[in-house]
């Protein structure tokens, strides 16, 4: 199989699972089938998958690195705007069917819960991210670009915060996540030290 | 109106056939087109992977109870599909779906639930004793959680004053004390951490005596008809309508009274998110999020969601705001 056979086939993959996923989810909440809550059941169907892909998107480098197959890194850009699109859900649901547009408890809600306003800057810094995903735009930007993608070591510790915060009691899958996210970032330790040393 | 049953073993036999003989009617109903877009599709079920395999789902037998009807009041009842699908129970798994799930081969007879501590009369009842002693009617109330969704359920079962009436509390009676069942073998949450939420179990509730002596204050033993699913806290259960649904403890085995607040499960694991009282308060915000509105589980999908006002006191003000005067409900949340 070519290279480029390769991609279209992983990239497929990906479009069925997560597109899937994400249509069908929807799909049942509406119907009134996705258990008692199904504003919850959405809102947090979307933001575990956010987080999900944005932690998938971390481990295609050190896998294409570890295995030399340097063509993975060519799905990194379709798994970030998954993510986005997975977080632009888990926002709108929250304001849509959670909040139902009230504007005065929205800001209220992401200006006084700490949960919250950490999810919110990590997805304000996700918008930038996505539109620079654009190849013209990529160009454009140079070495700039690559320093703003780099955001995205941030953004995953403080969704790993946003979802440790958000719990009631139930620890131990946040703890989980948090481990992941630890060890996907300790792989970049050399150039997240340099990043914030030059 | 007085609905008398008839032999346990035949309201057995005839619950599984009507239950059957309804489905059949939802799916002809459906077929035909009779019922609205919303609910077209199939009732909400527990366990989704199973159905998609198509095996037959084991549920815990029910048996329908005689009791006196409640008369309906304003509130739309919450579907039972909901009340019995949606549960935070977190002996059988702390995901919203998971007590439906796993709690159906729980065995709840024989029980013994016992009156203890600072009573002249201590008491011990048996599963027979939970439907036979009191004369049980049906209460519709509002249940409020903590967690900013609501239902409307109709409960079957007595209150708890006349429970606590018949043990005599003595004068050092400050408190009463409530105990979930700790038993680990059955209850899959008890015995490992990450199904059962990191709390400690046994779980513990508490009132203090005049709240627990209120009219409201009500031991559930059934709800819309029939005796309690076992993921709604069967065989019996605490429901006190104006403070937070934590309260309403489950699966009581102990009820003790004391001179002493009681500790309970929620307060110890996070203070300072969940008090003693836990008064259903609108202006008393949760650290992490308001209470000032809540989304009332009816029917209905997303676009059908219902938000809505919380009441003070869940909307019970009127018979138990009088217990509050000159408390400052800030600092005794």
């Amino acid at each position: 199989m070519t290279v480029s056979k390769k991609i279209f086939l992983i990239k497929s993959v990906i479009h069925v699972i997560a597109l899937g996923l994400l249509i069908s989810q929807y799909y049942l909440a509406i119907g009134d089938q996705l258990g008692g809550d199904p504003v919850k059941a959405i809102i947090h169907f979307t933001g575990i998958g956010a987080f999900n892909l944005l932690l998938i998107t971390l481990t295609v480098t050190p896998i294409a690195q570890r295995f030399k197959l340097g063509y993975l890194m060519q799905v990194r850009r379709l798994l970030g705007l998954y993510a986005f699109t997975y977080a632009s859900c888990h926002l709108l649901s929250f304001i849509a069917f959670d909040l139902q547009f009230e504007w005065q408890l929205i800001i209220k809600e992401i200006l006084e819960r700490p949960y919250i306003t950490i999810g919110m800057l990590a997805f304000l810094w996700l918008v930038p991210m996505a539109v620079t995903s654009i190849g013209v735009i990529k160009r454009k930007m140079k070495s700039r670009w690559q320093k703003l993608h780099y955001g995205n070591y941030i953004i995953v510790t403080l969704v790993a915060i946003h979802f440790y915060w958000s719990v009631k009691s139930e620890l131990i899958e946040p703890g989980l996540y948090i481990v992941i996210t630890f060890v996907l970032l300790w792989l970049r330790k050399d150039r997240i030290h340099k990043i914030f040393t030059k | 109106m007085l609905i008398k049953s008839s032999k346990k073993s035949q309201l057995q036999e005839h619950q599984v056939t009507d239950e059957k003989i309804y489905q059949q009617r939802r799916t002809l109903l459906k077929s035909l087109g009779f019922v609205g877009a919303s609910s077209l599709l199939a009732p909400v079920k527990a366990n989704a992977a199973v159905d998609w395999f198509g095996d037959e789902k084991q549920t815990a037998k029910l048996r329908s109870l005689a009791f006196e009807k409640a008369t309906p009041g304003l509130d739309k009842l919450t579907p039972e599909q909901k009340v019995i699908s949606h549960n935070n129970f977190y002996e059988f798994g702390a995901q919203k779906n998971q007590p439906a799930e796993l709690s159906q081969s729980f065995n709840v007879n024989p029980w013994q639930l016992t009156i203890s501590g600072e009573v002249e009369k201590p008491l011990t009842l048996d599963y027979d004793d939970l439907f036979k002693r009191f004369t049980l009617e049906e209460r519709i109330y509002r249940l409020r959680c903590v967690e900013t969704w609501s239902m409307v359920i109709p409960w079957i079962g007595f209150s708890l004053a006349s429970l606590i009436k018949q043990a005599q509390p003595n004068s050092k009676a400050k408190y009463v004390a409530f105990e979930t069942l700790y038993d680990p073998k059955q209850m899959s949450g008890q015995s490992n951490r990450r199904l059962g939420g990191g709390i400690d179990y046994p779980y513990k509730e508490g009132l203090r005596l005049d709240e627990a002596m209120n009219e409201l204050s009500f031991l559930s033993v059934g709800l819309y008809g029939k005796t309690l699913p076992p993921q709604n806290g069967a065989p019996i259960r605490l429901v006190v309508p104006w403070k937070y649904g934590f309260k309403s403890i489950k699966s009581i085995v102990s009820i003790k009274l004391t001179d002493q607040m009681p500790p309970t499960t929620w307060n110890i694991l996070a203070p300072h998110e969940y008090g003693f009282y836990a008064n259903v308060n609108p202006t008393v915000a949760h650290p992490r999020w308001s209470q000032a509105r809540e989304r009332r589980i009816t029917s209905g999908g997303l676009f059908a969601q219902n938000r809505i006002d919380t009441q003070m006191y869940n909307g019970y003000g009127e018979e138990v705001a009088h217990m509050y005067k000159g408390m400052d409900l800030n600092k005794y949340y």
